[in-house]
């Protein structure tokens, strides 16, 4: 099992975003995380997917999202590395005053920035790759994490494509 | 001033709409109102799911959209059948929903139900109205969508609200519809025609598969030339069945689970598969994969998400079939294979159909094959699913006519709507429906239809009081413990046709049975055939 990314674009309709969801479900492919936003113009939206599955499985999502009447295009960025790809999370992290230097030099070195700082808790927002983020999270295991909200993914495809 | 009800009558007329099947609501009233000053036919059908099956009836005999017409909730909802049936086999047709004011929306207000939610996977594409300015386009996508590409059902749900609008604006029928992310593809590549031909030209044992594309393509004479200019065989899907006159010697009939078993075996010796709009259902192929390792794949559809999607494909073809064949047609070089065709040939003249006239019951496996001597050359058959829709499709002989059926839902009670609609469609030809008397029952209302609308259809009914196809599978995958499978409480089918006004006859065996048939195709109008018919009779 592999996991790649297609980037879809639709036209900005009522219920298209319901449409795509529903044939994953209803043809059994697993979505690993979704993103959706407003394209190029307001009259387009691109939905970001990020799918599990083996190569003929990603071929018939492909296919099948082509059918849907209002998808105007949809492109396969492949695996993680070919493309850019970036998702946000923001986490809640718990913080007893003697702890905040080293959090805050975690943070520094992951490029987090703190949004909200109260006592006790600490929110950071992460923007990055994936794997970024989890090894964040990770790192802030010990700390003892409140709470992460984290979006799908989005990509564009490398320069030149 | 016009009000979106007007523009509904007038985008139905501009679309050459002559016929609707419907069931009206109050959530439909206002578009009925406007109906009563129209010149467009209206049959009045007597349950919603009914609808959808004429229309879709209609759509495959005059190879026009069908369009039905019902009110929102429980009248939407009854559709739905009708429409993934259509769905399934790709029929054309139109389904208009009357849905509760576009401010009630969401409310759960009396008879709301989200139609084009719970239609999402059963339709090609669905619109929910919200603005009468909007009509036309909708309705010009709408047919446009249905009608190109990979054919299917489309359904418009208007809010009452919106039928009643007046808008300030004067009715402008679009003359093409645009739609960004809908472009179907109808050329074949030529680079991978010239790979097909190749693969042709070097092949063996090929044999042509021929499925319900074909049909919907409108591609018979195309196929008829290429099989006539390369000699290669052909066998058919249940969706393919009437493309090529069945008495053609290269015709080798029906493959799958439920075909012949000639047929069937030339696919498995085959060295190349040419597969024309057929999807590789489970029924008409069980292992593609073992099927697809002995021979070179090649696969024509104008939907490149049926290429690839139950078998492996070689040389995959995107595009209209009756334009690729007519290029093979063209460029195909005739090679001599007598040796494969005389043995495919062997296997079908080996052959011997089973079933042999009873004068205890009938026999129906015979009597159809007797009753396909008896019809007109271009006469529609229509078969319900069950045991009548595989003896129908086996021991049916198609020269000129058509083989309509529910191939892939195997929706029960498909074949009396159908057969109206496609009898209502084409006045003129001989349309005889088969069914068992479980499919009987479920669609018999219709014989109301019938009568009040003249429809000269002619059904005959395999009557052996159980669900003869349910009690196969109990026979040979459960210990023959019939279970749920005895109608008992089935009532005198001939009284009741005749309480409908329709003639009926009972024939106890099949010296009857032709008798009875014979009347029957005499009959100016509408016909019911009982035939008595044993249980333990199989469908093969």
């Amino acid at each position: 099992m592999s996991r790649y990314t297609l980037s879809v674009l639709v036209e900005n309709q009522p219920g298209v975003l319901s449409k795509v969801v529903a044939l994953f479900s209803r043809r059994g492919f697993n979505i690993h995380s979704l993103a959706v936003g407003p394209a190029h113009d307001e009259t387009v939206s691109c939905i970001t997917i990020v799918v599990n599955g083996d190569e003929h499985t990603v071929e018939q999502v492909e296919k099948q999202l082509n059918k849907i009447i209002p998808v105007i295009k949809v492109r396969n960025l492949g695996l993680p590395g070919e493309h850019i790809s970036s998702g946000l999370a923001l986490i809640k992290v718990q913080c007893e005053p003697e702890r905040i230097e080293g959090l805050m030099q975690l943070a520094r070195l992951f490029g987090a920035e703190a949004v909200d700082i109260a006592s006790g808790v600490v929110t950071y927002k992460l923007a990055g790759e994936t794997e970024k983020i989890e090894n964040f999270a990770d790192a802030l295991k010990p700390y003892g994490i409140r709470e992460i909200v984290r979006t799908g993914q989005i990509a564009i495809e490398k320069n030149g494509r | 001033m016009i009000s979106g009800a007007q523009m509904i009558i007038k985008c139905l007329e501009a679309e050459g709409v002559d016929t609707l099947f419907g069931y009206p609501g109050a959530a439909i009233c206002p578009f009925y109102d406007k109906l009563y000053d129209s010149a467009i036919r209206h049959v009045l059908v007597r349950h919603e799911q009914n609808a959808a099956h004429a229309a879709s009836g209609y759509a495959r005999a005059s190879g026009k959209p069908g369009v039905c017409v019902v009110t929102s909730g429980p009248g939407a909802l009854n559709l739905i059948t009708g429409i993934a049936t259509a769905y399934m086999d790709s029929i054309p047709i139109i389904a208009i929903t009357g849905q509760i004011n576009l401010e009630q929306l969401g409310r759960d207000v009396f008879q709301e139900a989200d139609i084009t939610g719970a239609c999402e996977s059963i339709t090609k594409h669905s619109y929910l109205v919200k603005d009468a300015r909007e009509l036309p386009r909708v309705f010009k996508e709408a047919f446009h969508v249905a009608t190109t590409g990979r054919p299917g059902p489309v359904l418009i749900d208007i809010p009452v609200d919106v039928q009643l609008e007046e808008v300030d604006t004067e009715f402008r029928y679009p003359e093409k519809a645009d739609i960004l992310g809908y472009k179907p593809t109808t050329h074949g590549h030529p680079l991978q025609i010239k790979r097909a031909l190749a693969a042709i030209e070097a092949a063996e044992r090929p044999v042509i598969c021929c499925g319900g594309g074909v049909v919907l393509s409108g591609a018979r004479e195309e196929m008829t030339a290429f099989a006539t200019n390369s000699g290669i065989p052909i066998v058919s899907t249940m969706m393919g069945i009437g493309v090529m006159p069945m008495h053609s010697p290269v015709y080798l009939g029906m493959i799958g689970s439920h075909g012949r078993s000639y047929a069937n075996r030339a696919v498995r010796e085959a060295d190349l598969i040419i597969l024309c709009g057929a999807r590789v259902g489970d029924r008409a192929v069980a292992a593609p994969n073992q099927i697809a390792e002995q021979a070179k794949i090649i696969h024509i559809d104008i939907d490149p998400a049926e290429i690839g999607k139950n078998m492996h494909v070689d040389i995959p073809i995107v595009g209209d079939v009756r334009g690729v064949l007519k290029i093979l047609a063209e460029k195909v070089k005739k090679t001599d294979r007598s040796e494969w065709i005389d043995r495919v040939i062997g296997y079908k003249k080996a052959f011997v159909p089973r079933g042999e006239d009873r004068t205890d019951f009938v026999e129906p496996r015979s009597f159809i094959r007797s009753l396909s001597g008896m019809m007109q050359e271009d006469a529609i058959l229509v078969a319900d699913p069950g045991q009548s829709q595989i003896w129908a499709a086996i021991n049916f002989t198609q020269r000129e006519g058509r083989f309509l059926t529910s191939g892939g839902l195997g929706t029960m009670g498909y074949s009396i709507p159908a057969g109206m609609g496609a009898s209502i469609a084409k006045p003129r030809r001989q349309v005889v429906s088969v069914c068992g008397d479980g499919a009987f029952q479920m669609s018999m209302c219709e014989l109301a239809t019938v009568c009040a609308c003249h429809v000269p259809l002619k059904i005959i009914v395999f009557d052996n009081a159980r669900l003869g196809m349910v009690r196969e599978v109990q026979d040979q995958l459960y210990g023959g413990r019939h279970c749920g499978t005895y109608m008992a409480g089935n009532p005198d089918f001939v009284r009741l046709s005749e309480a409908y006004g329709i003639p009926a006859r009972y024939a106890a065996n099949n010296a009857e049975a032709e008798k009875y048939a014979a009347e029957m195709l005499a009959a100016p109008g509408a016909f019911v055939l009982i035939c008595r018919t044993d249980p333990d009779t199989p469908s093969i």
